[in-house]
């Protein structure tokens, strides 16, 4: 089968290889940008570990073809800790013992991140059905809600800690690719998990997302 | 836990992409949301053996209120409904069932019109569709139709749609003014496909119910609406025992199917007990309104 140029940008680097359109996206993560940080469990959208944001939004990357992706900004747990520092979630995690194996951890923050974006001040009921579409196989959910609502206290205190969102995008828009730039990696078959350089991450930008204009009907 | 090959295709256009089906025929799936057909595909349940993408069709990318109805184009993300004012304004039952579709990772990508095109016997929006009487477009190489949702609703993810059309959009009625409305379902766990479940709307006029709509999901290969239970409502004062009664009368319409989930009989009683429950809600928000 035929492979296909794929061009996209994850935490803020764009990668670029060639793949074949079967490949999903969460595969492409892992094996081609070396991006193992993003688990598969289930691969049929059950358990929720291979969870990224797309374009600002949490998905499921084993529901997805790489190529789709073209031209998308992702978000991975890679780009959550700020070099050694972690992130508020991860720490959060940390401090509450919110993780045991560790294997649907990456999922759960980064349904988490997208979670108390939309819903900084959650309840406990909303915390429970937030996380409802991840699966922890150890059974720790008590410890990741503690987890999640430490968090929601701290982002709340200092809401620039790091909830940051993509530009705006209508759905399913796929934006023109910013290829070419000088912080293009060669996504291949090398093994090597990128590199991490602060300078190539996107700057949290201070700019709420503006809703989406669901009540104009666009029609070209 | 692989899909099988395929041939990739992601048309600008509605007319690219019914070319596309019309070329390809039955070897052709329409790849939207894709968030029932990849994992299909993950599995190999379904080897299709051209995917037709559907998701650079910007003009598909729409929500509208459009004449007392609700038009959402084929790319309207699940999520986007679910958080649209229009949506809560003229079809609170669409978007009470929207929060029950999957998990909120499901839903940013799952678009309305892509489940309804997937028929799965317990989904929720294909109840919406037919609780509410709604239509839905049809683009294929022949023209543009549009389809009753009880003629759309064929059996287990069968669809009366041809392999060379596109579904393009959906159209809900708004609920009239006054008119009560509750969603109602039972799943094991939140996310979960329902065992079943039921949509309802309930319209007063002078202390009696003028008109009543009850949809079920999840007790049949399709949706099915409740047409003498609805028939009994009518004229008649709003009390308990008449809601027993009609919950009665969905037991006695439904066939549902037992599986590991839920045995036959307990899918039945609980229809009947969620049409008493969603009844009593729909008549407090039909008063609230008054």
């Amino acid at each position: 089968m035929p492979t296909r140029e794929i061009t996209l940008r994850i935490n803020g680097t764009t990668y670029a290889g060639r793949a074949e359109p079967r490949k999903t996206l969460a595969d492409f993560i892992r094996e081609d940008c070396g991006l193992t940080g993003t688990h598969l469990g289930c691969e049929h959208g059950v358990c929720g570990a291979c969870t990224i944001l797309m374009d600002g939004d949490a998905v499921r990357s084993c529901l997805m073809f790489a190529v789709q992706a073209e031209g998308a900004e992702l978000m991975t747990v890679e780009g959550l800790a700020d070099g050694d520092r972690l992130h508020p979630i991860q720490q959060a995690y940390w401090e509450h013992h919110a993780l045991q194996c560790g294997f649907c951890t990456p999922g759960f923050l980064m349904t988490t991140l997208a979670f108390l974006r939309d819903t900084p001040r959650p309840t406990e009921r909303e915390i429970r059905e937030g996380l409802s579409g991840n699966l922890c196989r150890c059974t720790g959910y008590q410890n990741i809600v503690r987890a999640v609502a430490a968090a929601a206290d701290v982002l709340a205190a200092a809401p620039d800690a790091g909830v940051r969102r993509a530009p705006a995008l209508p759905d399913g828009c796929v934006p023109p690719t910013s290829a070419g730039a000088a912080k293009t990696r060669a996504a291949g078959r090398a093994r090597t998990p990128a590199p991490k350089g602060r300078t190539a991450k996107t700057k949290p930008s201070a700019r709420p997302k503006p809703k989406r204009p669901a009540g104009r009907r666009r029609r070209a | 836990m692989k899909p099988a090959a395929f041939e990739y295709h992601a048309p600008d256009t509605v007319e690219e992409a019914v070319a596309l089906l019309d070329a390809h025929g039955d070897q052709a799936k329409v790849l939207a949301g894709g968030q029932s057909l990849v994992p299909l595909m993950n599995m190999r349940l379904a080897r299709p053996a051209v995917i037709v993408d559907i998701n650079r069709i910007q003009t598909l990318n729409y929500l509208a209120e459009d004449g007392g109805t609700l038009a959402l184009g084929a790319l309207c993300r699940q999520r986007a409904a679910e958080r649209s004012a229009l949506v809560a304004r003229h079809c609170p039952l669409l978007g009470d069932a929207l929060a029950l579709v999957g998990h909120a990772q499901i839903r940013n990508r799952g678009t309305v019109v892509g489940s309804l095109a997937h028929a799965d016997p317990a989904a929720e929006l294909c109840a919406v569709l037919a609780t509410l009487g709604g239509t839905v477009t049809a683009v294929g190489p022949q023209g543009t139709r549009s389809i009753p949702a009880d003629e759309l609703f064929v059996s287990y993810l069968t669809t009366s749609l041809d392999p060379r059309e596109l579904l393009t959009e959906a159209r809900f009625p708004a609920l009239p003014r006054g008119t009560g409305w509750a969603w109602k379902e039972i799943a094991r766990r939140h996310g979960d496909f329902a065992l079943a479940g039921v949509g309802v709307g309930l319209a007063l006029r002078g202390g009696r119910i003028a008109e009543a709509r009850i949809g079920l999901t999840g007790v049949g290969a399709t949706p099915v609406r409740a047409a003498r239970a609805e028939r009994s409502l009518v004229g008649a004062v709003p009390s308990d025992a008449l809601w027993e009664a009609a919950a009665e009368a969905v037991r006695a319409e439904v066939e549902p199917d037992g599986d590991i989930h839920a045995s036959a009989e307990y899918r039945r009683h609980i229809a009947g007990v969620l049409t008493r429950r969603a009844l009593a809600e729909a008549l407090t928000r039909a008063r609230e309104a008054a």
